[in-house]
């Protein structure tokens, strides 16, 4: 509708997501949000004002030239809209679902002062489930052979979004994975229900289709180390493993059986397929009619939580020691929670697992918490207040509190510079480490955060590496 | 996929596996593992190197069919591949010449002990091995290992072949003839590894056991091998596997590694009819995976 008038345009109401009923959802593994339909996508893009000097690229950690993709929406033209995004972005179909777009491309939205903001996100999602749908994921073309080759050590966003610049290059590529399936946190870590990994095998097939060598089940530092990485003929490498060592609370009884890390809840469910166990081999914990808590705010804990619940626990709670306004989850996500039964508990922060003679877990000891002054972080600090523990029965906890680096790269790779928390130091505007040829983005380099900022770094370090090859920025 | 190149029983239910892997070979050292999948299915189940070959580019691994998946491995003959081999994972064994050092396997750990006799002899020492098996039947690797050490004592708990008693009682006696023992490596059931524990520490020799909890990706991402030493909470699969055995937490290993035998006597169920009951005892005194 291009005759619409701005007025018009702001008048228009974000068009709702549809989705699984919540209480269906709850309890099965299927994808929450089904996805816009056309006039719906339509619709939503009717909203975007087209701005002359549109901001909410500058949100965007790859850089997605969001009005020009809208405008094709808008014009019906979603195959050319899907070709826009990934003109700058390897993984559409994975962002469009898990970026946290309120902080990031919709908190710029000029739309957003006043109303919603458009759904850059969703509609992100739509042209690249269409395009997947009706033709298949289209390759780009890909620039004439360099003889140069890079390796890329991690399977997850910063590698795959590195791996995928770096091939239309005209680079060759390895990327090696320690586990046996590609995809890092994105088929270990989110859920089937966030994210089926269908789509995340769509888009790893896509590069493979580009000529991009995934090489499973190898340890980089164990299998081959860096080093030799370089005799093997590799001329740079992009060191992009992510966090993978989680954080335990360090209270008593962490041990007891019953008590998982969420990167142990996770992978069991999501990579393993516990869901389905006894048709796959893998267990997990049986859920059903239990009591469970997970001990965190962020997206990571939600995901933990909302699989309690689908794997029929009676009670699913989340215990995060500050109040709702400082989770760090994206608001999609906790809203979502709350409709699927989670029971949110904040201001509260466990001191101690309390288990029976045989190990297992059957209470935790809880503080209530109030907030103070900000910390480091900007947010309130939580004070424990005198006098005020309790007991709740549990037979489940996840400890949702984050990742420390994984010891690995760093224990047979010496000669790089890394921080007092084992994190890879490097030139953010090129993600150089402090050893030549090698480069490293994502969660090593910056500690637990998001699947877009990774792929952000794996952006910036395929134009160093690639300016790196060519000479025209030697080391 | 790796292919095996051959599977033998070296006892009921106890199969040796050589694997092409040829990365593996060139790279692994006394002490480290491997984790093997079977198929798309399958849950991933660590198991340590017994041997190597650079020439030929295999490994070694030995396996008792105690659950689902070891069974399910132990079917597999030569000619048939494994789907996902992944290592050599966790830190090598801290190998020197301490003098006089036994490495004392327990049924199926004995495999595990085998390469770090060799890697000990290699070293220098004067090296004794002790191997202990409930009957005569059970007793593996015997004459492998007396081409590798000084003196091998065999032990039964029955007493239908060498020793009539457990290793612990060996090396009591070893001990108490007033030689000089420098250095103790124990593998096996955690009970024979504590008993191990308790029997060396009055006198004071460095003693250590290779743990094998329940692990998910052997890499130190899921924490789900975490185990207490000297008080402290470890990742057995990269801050071990190997730790002083006087200040492991043997009790806490042996509840956790209980986490899953209900579920593990399901999939037994589900996928077996015949299954023996013995096993499920064993369950409760071996690691789920050795």
């Amino acid at each position: 509708m291009p005759g619409l008038s701005k007025k018009e345009r702001m008048q228009i109401p974000r068009q709702p997501m549809p989705e699984q009923a919540p209480l269906e959802r709850n309890k099965n593994f299927l994808e929450v949000n089904l996805g816009l339909t056309e006039e719906l996508a339509r619709m939503e893009a009717n909203r975007c004002l087209q701005c002359p000097k549109p901001v909410c690229i500058e949100g965007c950690p790859v850089g997605v030239q969001i009005r020009d993709f809208i405008q094709l929406v808008s014009e019906g033209d979603f195959l050319g809209a899907a070709a826009k995004i990934k003109s700058d972005n390897a993984l559409p179909a994975v962002c469009g679902r898990v970026c946290p777009q309120e902080e990031q491309c919709e908190a710029k939205c000029v739309v957003g002062v006043k109303h919603d903001p458009v759904a850059i996100g969703r509609l992100e999602r739509f042209v690249s489930d269409y395009e997947r749908e009706k033709v298949g994921i289209r390759t780009p073309q890909i620039k004439p052979k360099t003889g140069k080759k890079v390796a890329v050590i991690g399977s997850g966003p910063a590698g795959l979004s590195c791996a995928g610049d770096l091939i239309q290059l005209g680079h060759d590529v390895t990327v090696f994975e320690a586990l046996h399936d590609v995809g890092g946190v994105l088929i270990y870590g989110i859920p089937e229900f966030r994210l089926p990994k269908s789509i995340v095998k769509a888009e790893v097939d896509a590069l493979k289709t580009l000529g991009v060598d995934f090489q499973t089940n190898a340890v980089i530092g164990f299998t081959d180390t860096i080093d030799e990485l370089f005799e093997n003929g590799y001329h740079a490498v992009f060191i992009a493993v992510g966090a993978g060592l989680p954080y335990f609370m360090n209270i008593p009884g962490e041990n007891f059986n019953g008590v998982y890390s969420a990167n142990e809840f996770l992978t069991r469910v999501n990579l393993m397929k516990a869901y389905k166990f006894p048709e796959y081999d893998t267990p997990v914990f049986d859920c059903k009619d239990k009591n469970v808590a997970v001990f965190g705010g962020g997206n990571t804990a939600m995901d933990a939580v909302r699989t309690a619940k689908r794997l029929g626990a009676k009670n699913a709670y989340i215990m995060y020691r500050r109040s709702e306004k400082e989770m760090p989850a994206r608001l999609e996500e906790v809203h979502h929670a709350k409709q699927e039964g989670v029971e949110f508990v904040f201001l509260t922060n466990p001191l101690e697992f309390l288990g029976d003679e045989n190990g297992w877990l059957r209470s935790v000891k809880l503080q209530k918490m109030e907030l103070g002054e900000p910390d480091a972080s900007g947010r309130r600090r939580p004070v424990p207040i005198p006098n005020s523990e309790s007991i709740t029965e549990l037979d489940m906890a996840v400890v949702a509190i984050g990742n420390g680096s994984n010891p690995i790269i760093r224990k047979t790779t010496p000669d790089l510079t890394y921080n007092k928390w084992g994190n890879i130091v490097v030139n953010e505007a090129t993600m150089k480490t402090s050893k030549q040829g090698v480069f490293a983005g994502g969660d090593i380099v910056t500690g637990g955060a998001t699947v877009i900022l990774a792929m952000g770094a794996g952006r910036t370090a395929a134009k160093a590496i690639d300016n790196y090859l060519s000479d025209s920025e030697p080391w | 996929m790796n292919k095996i190149l051959s599977a033998e029983f070296l006892a009921a239910d106890i199969k040796r596996f050589v694997i092409e892997a040829p990365k593996i070979a060139a790279k692994r050292k006394a002490g480290q593992f491997v984790i093997v999948r079977i198929d798309e299915k399958g849950e991933r189940i660590p198991l340590t190197i017994a041997d190597s070959n650079k020439a030929e580019g295999t490994i070694t691994i030995i396996v008792q069919g105690i659950g689902k998946t070891t069974k399910a491995i132990n079917e597999h003959k030569s000619g048939d591949f494994f789907l996902d081999v992944v290592g050599p994972l966790g830190k090598p064994s801290h190998i020197e010449n301490f003098g006089t050092a036994i490495s004392i396997g327990g049924g199926v750990g004995t495999a595990i002990a085998y390469p770090t006799a060799v890697a000990l002899k290699e070293a220098g020492n004067h090296t004794i091995v002790i191997n202990g098996a409930r009957n005569k039947d059970l007793v593996i690797l015997e004459e492998e290992l007396k081409k590798v050490s000084d003196e091998v004592y065999i032990t039964t708990d029955d007493g239908s072949y060498g020793y009539h008693g457990f290793v612990t009682q060996k090396l009591k006696e070893l001990i108490d003839s007033g030689r000089k023992i420098d250095f103790v490596l124990a593998i096996g059931p955690i009970p024979m590894m504590k008993a191990v524990a308790n029997t060396t520490r009055p006198y004071g020799i460095k003693t250590v056991v290779s743990l094998n909890p329940v692990m998910v990706d052997g890499t130190g991402m899921c924490g789900g091998c975490r185990a207490t030493v000297d008080n402290k909470t470890v990742f057995v699969c990269v801050d071990g596997p190997e730790f002083d055995a006087h200040l492991v937490d043997f009790e806490l290993l042996t509840k956790r590694n209980r986490t899953y035998n209900q579920n593990e006597k399901v999939a037994l169920e589900t996928h077996q009819c015949n299954y023996d009951k013995v096993f499920f005892e064993a369950l409760s005194t071996l690691p789920l995976h050795q």
